[in-house]
């Protein structure tokens, strides 16, 4: 039997825009990710105020639900992005590091339902949240 | 009789405004992007490089990957588009919209080659607007992705 959860952190450390973005898997759990990014001037989206584009936060929340997908105790061979809604609730702070709490509530036979949240160091105000859709591949 | 404006100095007029509007903007340049312009009409292109792979298997674009392309695309259009008739008077660029949320439709794998975007203003009022946008790889009826999202308007917008 495969471990999902060794499964999903060799499957997203092998993404190469993750690592792009300097993606770090903080935690994995059954359905559950966690993943930061450090702040980088190459993803300013305002020049103005230095605030991280929304684009780069949606790649990060995007990475951080597939990796909940993955982990799932379903343990889904692959996974691919349905759907993605995404709310933008506040700036990230610049200079701070952005995270994306990810989980994977509900799954059928094909399909993940995930939430995910953004937030910079004050995590109590989400920079973001997210709900996706997922495709999921079973292992044969 | 009044005569036309010489076609170079529109052209580089128009030219200069687009770049200015997109140059700002760090993250733009990190992904790529370019625009190509006929007239107002802008078409994102996202060049193929292979750090935006997000699945080395198959191997695919990476879904924040097509997110962010759509959305810069989307974001652009709308301030481009806001701003012609100032900029045609030959003001400088303005403040760039704010994302207030977006909605992404992934309809197919993205292939590990060049994408093409294009936005459309679906309403677009003093405080919001909605912009929806289209993009594809090698056939423009076929999407690989689309794309709705609400924006916040620059104060003295429009």
């Amino acid at each position: 039997m495969i471990d999902p959860v060794r499964a999903a952190r060799q499957f997203i450390e092998a993404i190469p825009h993750s690592r792009a973005l300097g993606m770090v898997l903080e935690t994995l759990g059954e359905g559950q990710a966690v993943v930061s990014m450090p702040y980088d001037l190459r993803l300013v989206g305002d020049p103005v105020t230095g605030v991280i584009h929304g684009g780069a936060v949606s790649a990060l929340m995007d990475t951080a639900s597939g990796a909940a997908v993955m982990c799932h105790p379903a343990a889904p061979f692959s996974t691919a992005t349905l759907d993605l809604r995404i709310d933008y609730m506040r700036p990230a702070t610049p200079g701070q590091r952005i995270t994306a709490r990810a989980e994977c509530h509900h799954v059928t036979r094909s399909v993940a339902f995930v939430r995910v949240t953004a937030f910079d160091d004050d995590d109590t105000r989400p920079v973001a949240m997210g709900t996706g859709a997922f495709t999921l591949e079973r292992s044969a | 009789m009044k005569r036309p404006e010489p076609v170079g100095q529109v052209r580089d007029r128009r030219d200069a405004a687009l770049r200015a509007l997109v140059e700002g903007v760090p993250y733009v340049s990190f992904l790529g992007i370019r625009f190509d312009r006929r007239g107002d009409e802008v078409t994102a292109v996202l060049p193929y490089q292979d750090m935006l792979i997000g699945n080395p298997l198959l191997p695919a674009l990476h879904g924040g990957v097509t997110a962010a392309f759509l959305e810069v695309t989307a974001i652009i259009e709308l301030a481009w588009s806001v701003q012609w008739q100032a900029m045609e008077a030959g003001a400088a660029a303005g403040a760039l919209p704010k994302t207030i949320d977006f909605t992404v439709d992934f309809l197919r794998t993205g292939l590990p080659r060049d994408a093409y975007a294009r936005a459309r203003v679906v309403r677009s009022g003093r405080r919001y607007a909605s912009v929806h946008v289209e993009a594809w790889q090698d056939n423009r009826s076929r999407l690989y992705a689309q794309a709705t999202g609400h924006f916040l308007m620059p104060e003295g917008a429009g």
